[in-house]
């Protein structure tokens, strides 16, 4: 969807719904011409992880096969060719999210990550005893553990933003939650159970109003939506690249660099020094000051791939589309008898929750595999929202760009073999 | 659809619909609890133990066709057997999920019903959830019994 204030006209929208070429872009991901069971494969579990295009596996293949090597120490061509590579990774991301500097985006092994390295480090100079971390009912595990854990070490107390049945945030209740005793606000932009676009300028503009941060976690936006970071004015952002189209094990943590250079190191190690005695070190510059260690080499150069690739689609036209798929989906389940969808907020992106009746998600999961259609069955690590919605699983389709119509129709095929099945 | 229906079988979608013993028995004395923190499948059983026999047994719980099958079908199989028979026929039921070969299924009786579950491994967790939970409650130890 169109975000407001968009310049887009309706005509320019019309035109790149009708130039989507899906069919040609789905040949760019050799996995989607696999067979499971013998059938073709309907790949509904995006918000797990996505697929791969042909151009981040050849990118990945080309650095171990051809320039294979440790970075910013070699004198060596192979590591100035790599490091040339792994730091066009960085720019690229940087260009990505529309950073200011690319020395605002530190390399980190996924969300989760980056979550935990800013509770750790700027949560554990920042937070005390009794001040307040914000955050919402429709968190994943990963936005609420790392800010438990900080709890128990610094005596802070977690607050949670309570959710409508429609899966929204509920900014009034927000407001109130905002106190002087609020140290940081930690929020999903898009949730991976609901399918939920939370409306983080509006979070991000209350939080700002009494001086408090804001850490978005971007895992399930990035694919689906233009970020920009500094529009949005966050003060951090967190994403993942295996669900960005790139290789498992990267991700992203976008920071403003006067926080991030007052943060204290994560992690100690090789490259995030100046110099070491073992009376003082000296802590290097941003970034390095917080990417200890060899870092995934093959992975920051996929990633890089997977956003040229993704730039040369166009983020925008990927939501248009994808907001096709949602709506034709969103339509085709409520017509199924004994279907409800978990999550109907207003501003969704292409992620459909639902459970049927009489059918435990596992089974529906289990049915699905068998006409190759993969989707999610379970809680989504995410138990406190399970709870809130009085189910113990859901079963999940998540769509991405790739995806078509008539896999939907498959999909719906699927679910009344379930139906029938267990009816 | 064939190994599907395998899977699925009548007896088990019956069970599922209406389990059997699907109550916490009065005079029930010893209770254990059962989770699978992969799909959140949640399973107590309760039962009385007399004189080494299993008198009374039942469960509560929430999960799949197959982890609510396994359990009510446990409960039918284990009421009036010692607690070494109970023990061996786990072994046996299980070693007939995980297809490991050693056992027949004509020494399962109706239980041999879940053979099906050996072709999908994911779901060998659900079959035997409330088997697992079954036993802590014989070994009285209280704690609650994970899958992972």
């Amino acid at each position: 969807m169109i975000t407001p204030g968009s310049t887009t006209t309706a005509k320019v929208r019309e035109d790149w719904v009708a130039s989507f070429e899906v069919e040609k872009i789905r040949k760019d991901f050799p996995i989607l011409s696999e067979k499971v069971h013998g059938t073709s494969l309907v790949y509904f579990d995006n918000a797990a992880t996505s697929q791969k295009p042909q151009v981040v596996i050849d990118t990945v293949q080309r650095y171990l096969s051809t320039y294979n090597s440790n970075i910013h120490r070699g004198v060596h061509g192979l590591s100035e060719r790599a490091t040339e590579a792994f730091e066009q990774s960085r720019k690229k991301v940087q260009r990505f999210i529309n950073a200011a500097q690319a020395r605002e985006v530190i390399f980190v092994r996924g969300t989760t990550e980056a979550i935990n390295l800013v509770a750790q480090s700027y949560g554990r100079t920042h937070i005390g005893a009794g001040d307040e971390i914000v955050i919402s009912a429709m968190e994943h595990h990963s936005n609420i553990v790392p800010w438990q854990i900080l709890c128990e070490q610094t005596g802070a107390v977690l607050r949670v933003v309570p959710i409508n049945d429609a899966g929204e945030l509920l900014i009034d209740e927000y407001e109130k939650l905002l106190t002087s005793r609020t140290r940081l606000v930690s929020v999903v932009h898009v949730s991976n159970a609901l399918g939920t676009i939370n409306p983080v300028h509006e979070i991000i503009r209350l939080a700002h109003r009494q001086g408090v941060p804001v850490l978005v976690d971007g895992a399930q936006a990035t694919p689906h939506l233009r970020v920009d970071v500094r529009e949005m004015d966050c003060d951090f952002y967190a994403f993942s690249g295996h669900k960005l189209f790139g290789p498992t094990g990267i991700g992203v943590l976008y920071g403003k660099d006067e926080l991030l250079e007052a943060m204290p190191p994560y992690q100690g190690g090789g490259d995030m020094i100046k110099s070491v005695t073992f009376e003082k070190t000296l802590y290097n510059d941003l970034p390095y000051k917080f990417e200890a260690g060899t870092p995934h080499i093959a992975g920051v150069i996929g990633l890089g791939a997977a956003v040229d690739y993704l730039n040369g689609i166009g983020l925008e036209r990927i939501t248009l589309y994808e907001h096709g798929l949602l709506e034709y989906a969103t339509e085709a389940l409520s017509a199924i008898t004994g279907l409800r969808i978990i999550g109907t907020a207003r501003e969704k992106a292409s992620l459909i929750s639902f459970v049927l009746d009489g059918v435990h998600a596992h089974d529906v999961g289990t049915i699905l595999d068998h006409d190759g259609v993969a989707i999610r069955a379970g809680h989504h690590c995410t138990m406190p929202l399970m709870q809130r919605f009085g189910v113990p699983a859901t079963a999940r389709a998540s769509l991405a760009f790739y995806n078509t119509k008539e896999e939907i129709d498959v999909l719906v095929g699927a679910i009344h073999k379930a139906i029938e099945m267990f009816g | 659809m064939s190994d599907l229906r395998e899977l699925y079988q009548q007896v088990i979608l019956d069970h599922n619909k209406k389990p059997r013993n699907f109550m916490k028995p009065e005079g029930a004395d010893r209770t254990a609890e059962g989770y699978n923190p992969l799909c959140g499948d949640v399973v107590t059983v309760y039962l009385q133990l007399e004189d080494d026999v299993i008198r009374k047994i039942g469960f509560q719980g929430s999960g799949c066709a197959i982890s609510k099958a396994a359990a009510s079908m446990m409960t039918d199989s284990v009421k009036g057997k010692t607690t070494d028979e109970a023990q061996a026929l786990f072994e046996k039921f299980h070693a007939l999920v995980t297809g490991d070969g050693t056992s027949d299924p004509n020494d399962l009786g109706k239980l041999a019903v879940f053979s099906g579950v050996r072709e999908f491994p994911v779901r060998v967790k659900c079959a035997t959830l409330a088997w697992h939970t079954m036993r802590a409650a014989l070994e009285g130890k209280g704690e609650t019994v994970s899958t992972e």
